[in-house]
């Protein structure tokens, strides 16, 4: 048993400060499993109430008692920041979750996908939860149950707001002034050979699916509209943490990493600190480890052009401009990257040129690896009919679960709803009526 | 707010939340039940088995990639080499039910709950009830008992065990020196307590008839076996012991083991009531209506020999139904008209009877809520 003392949260907060960052003041709670897990599975404290929370609760809570994998902390972007350890953790690995938060609370209050984020969310959704609560002893559980079914399983289309000002929003009046072409062609992000301040405006209303249906369904409640509003809200909030999980992951490790290295560690405290950053860094077979992405990208970063790049970097980048930028060949080869793909019935990798590793990951990483569904009209075959448009980059969408998310699209509209995407290089268009699904190949 | 520290604690909700999802697999299980239930491999299984069943409604179905187009870029251990294959494509629509829905081929992986024979009992019973339970005779109904069977270091000073409490005492001294009685403490006290009998309980008796006749088919017989299954089942739950007596008939009944019965194929005609007949002196002689519930079921494709024998059947079955709890005929057959022996039943009217038609599996599920509907009695 060392008795030796750690440092504070201040001492640590401060050293932080001194090296160069700049996080917002953080608060830390010790809280036990259950409720670390209950706000990882909410991912935010004092979230509405929705059965698929429960589940992910269950399931993320059962795979912890069974020792299948451990959360040390879950970190809220907020104004002050809170930070919640795990009760069992040991003071060593407090101290490396201390440092490691100072590099994600950094991160929130400098780069600018965050610029849009509030600073009092955990305020801001227990206020959504208790007007959901309301909204359940008005109209019924189950009537709220059955709309948040089909908004949550649409939550994901939606548009931050971007960095331009002076959209005149606000467009109460008919669908058609939403209408817009398709503007496919300034969408995906084209090679460039310089680095690129890659953060979208993406700000097209007709973009944002949650928006749009709050604004000019005609068949909602008050308290319909409100609750879209508020998934939306929790979700654009979100959206950042989704867009910059590799820049946030690594940037954390590296601070973690340059924090611990400045501690008077014991040989002990530095070989079991040593072993903690292996396992948060540790490859995971067939998939991309986020930490150790970023890790390696901003360690290969400083050693080419200095700290101040690093700090460039988390100021202005997303994960796909991190990516397209400062993926250099050496990063792929250290980290074993490679890109793999089904041919016929089989998984065969493909290549392990940094090039070809550069672009799939990419590719991967727009819009948060979720499709991009474009609201086309809202007033198709003059019928008050949605017309959206998926834009299809080159995979299709998993057709069945395409067909029965449309129906939680009718639900809203409550006019009939149609679907144009690509399948097998054919357009197809699906549609649901309310009562009749019908598929349609051009 | 200086010095306000949130209880994070009284924000949970993540067990209530997880209790409302369990509360829709149950409900998705519950709407599943006609299938379920009627399914081979849980009647025949041996209770321990876990069955998957796919629940769709609870899939969270969002606009998504298809799952195994395009490539991917992952990590690995640096060993392999561009056209090593890493591994099999998991077979297209694998796991899909039968019948299935709009083009059910690419990632359809959805929730599958694990259910126990025991699981789907207990929520096939919760639809079900006793109907028509007899009022015991005022003389048999059991008293609340308590004997005196247990001996106990504590107690109320008038139970006292003399002889136990002098045992004791007499040890204790023996241990310690001289063996004698006297210099008495407390803890050489005991005491006779005393513990509640279990109260005699109801018995049930079912009395299985079935149509051993040429033209019961392979169908049928699973048909009359589900059925019986799950009332045997259900029955067992509700009372102490169930008995069962298994019947079979073509012209003549007589009576046979529980594996007869359901294998048991014969040719030959049918007289229906040669069963009843044998199932009026079963109860007559061995069990009595006043001390046991009666459930005779029969199990007929209703193809029976001749009207004048349709006639003898449903005087036997008048005289039967005062004395049993529910008497029930379930016809099995494979579409077709409703038969003879039907139509003559369709003029008893008697609340204790009751009928049904099973054409398909699904049937078996609504059957039994016929024979035992939950608000009755």
């Amino acid at each position: 048993m060392s008795h030796r003392t750690y440092p504070s949260d201040r001492d640590i907060w401060s050293l932080a400060r001194e090296m160069g960052l700049d996080p917002y003041p953080v608060l830390f709670e010790s809280v036990p499993a259950a409720v670390l897990y209950e706000f990882a599975a909410y991912l935010i404290p004092g979230r509405m109430s929705h059965w698929s929370y429960g589940k992910a609760y269950h399931a993320m809570k059962t795979r912890y008692d069974y020792g299948l994998n451990k959360l040390y902390e879950m970190v809220i972007n907020s104004n002050p920041a809170y930070a919640f350890l795990l009760e069992s953790n040991s003071d060593l690995e407090n101290t490396f979750v201390r440092a490691h938060v100072m590099g994600h609370v950094d991160f929130f209050r400098h780069n600018q996908c965050f610029q849009h984020t509030v600073p009092d969310m955990i305020d801001v959704v227990s206020r959504h939860a208790d007007r959901v609560r309301q909204y359940e002893f008005e109209v019924g559980r189950e009537q709220v149950e059955r709309f948040l079914d089909a908004v949550l399983a649409l939550e994901e289309h939606v548009s931050p707001p971007g960095p331009v000002v002076g959209r005149t929003g606000r467009a109460r009046g008919r669908p058609e002034r939403l209408h817009a072409s398709i503007r496919g062609a300034d969408w995906g992000w084209r090679p460039e050979p310089n680095r690129v301040p890659e953060v979208k405006a993406g700000t097209e209303q007709d973009d944002d699916l949650l928006l749009f249906l709050l604004r000019e369904s005609r068949h909602l409640e008050d308290w319909q509209r409100d609750i879209i509003g508020m998934v939306r809200d929790e979700m654009l909030y979100f959206w950042p943490q989704i867009r910059t999980k590799i820049m946030n992951e690594g940037w954390a490790s590296y601070w973690h990493v340059a924090l611990m290295r400045e501690m008077q560690l014991t040989d002990d405290d530095y070989l079991d600190f040593a072993r903690l950053h292996s396992q948060v860094t540790a490859p995971m077979m067939y998939q991309v480890n986020p930490y150790a992405l970023g890790y390696a990208i901003y360690c290969d970063l400083e050693q080419r052009e200095g700290r101040d790049a690093i700090f460039l970097a988390r100021t202005v980048d997303d994960d796909v401009s991190f990516i397209r930028n400062y993926l250099t060949e050496d990063v792929v080869a250290s980290l074993n990257m490679m890109v793999y793909g089904a041919e016929q019935d089989e998984v065969i990798l493909k290549s392990r040129a940094a090039e070809m590793v550069r672009e799939q990951l990419v590719r991967e990483l727009v819009h948060g690896g979720i499709p991009v569904i474009h609201v086309d009209d809202g007033d198709f075959n003059q019928r008050g009919e949605l017309y959206l448009i998926h834009r299809h980059e080159g995979i299709d969408l998993d057709i069945p679960y395409a067909e029965r998310t449309l129906h939680y699209v009718q639900q809203i509209w409550g006019r009939p709803v149609h679907l144009e995407t690509r399948a097998d290089h054919k357009r197809l268009i699906l549609s649901f009526d309310g009562k009749a699904d019908s598929k349609v190949v051009l | 707010m200086a010095g306000f520290v949130p209880d994070w604690s009284l924000q949970r909700k993540g067990a209530t939340d997880q209790r409302r999802h369990l509360e829709k697999i149950k409900q998705a299980l519950k709407e599943r039940l006609p299938d379920l239930i009627s399914e081979e491999s849980i009647v025949a299984s041996d209770g321990k088995r876990v069955l998957k069943v796919p629940i769709r409604s609870l899939e969270q179905y969002k606009f998504r990639f298809h799952p195994w187009q395009g490539d991917r870029v992952g990590q690995d251990q640096g060993q392999g080499q561009p056209g090593d294959v890493l591994g099999k494509l998991p077979k297209a629509g694998q796991g899909s039910g039968k019948g299935g829905k709009p083009g059910e081929s690419p990632g359809v992986d959805y929730i599958e709950a694990e259910v126990t024979l025991d699981d789907i009992a207990g929520l096939l019973f919760d639809e079900l009830g006793l109907p028509y339970l007899k009022p015991k005779p005022q003389a048999s109904l059991p008293q609340p008992t308590w004997k005196f069977k247990d001996i106990s270091p504590k107690g109320l000073m008038g139970n006292l065990d003399k002889r136990r409490s002098l045992r004791e005492n007499l040890l204790r001294n023996a241990k310690n020196g001289p063996p004698k009685v006297g210099g008495w403490r407390e803890s050489d006290l005991r005491f006779k307590t005393w513990v509640e009998e279990p109260q005699p309980e109801d018995n049930a008796v079912v009395i299985a008839m079935r149509d051993i006749s040429g033209s019961m088919g392979d169908f049928k017989k699973l048909m009359a076996r589900t059925f019986a299954f799950w009332m045997l089942k259900f029955l067992r739950t509700q009372y102490q012991a169930v008995e069962v007596v298994f019947l079979v008939h073509h012209t003549q009944a007589r009576e046979v083991t529980e594996d007869e019965f359901f294998q048991l194929g014969e040719s030959g005609g049918t007289k229906v009531s040669s069963v009843y007949q044998l199932c009026q002196e079963v109860i007559e002689t061995r069990y009595s209506p006043a001390r046991w519930n009666i459930y005779p079921i029969h199990f007929s494709d209703g193809d029976n020999w001749s009207d004048a024998d349709n006639r003898r059947t449903v005087e036997i079955l008048e005289t039967l139904l005062p004395v049993v709890n529910v008497f029930g005929y379930t016809e099995i057959r494979e579409g077709g008209y409703t038969s003879t022996l039907m139509s003559a039943f369709s003029r008893v009217k008697h609340p204790r009877f009751r009928m049904v038609t099973i054409t398909q599996r699904q049937d078996v599920y609504p059957a039994l809520k016929t024979f035992f509907p939950r608000k009755e009695g």
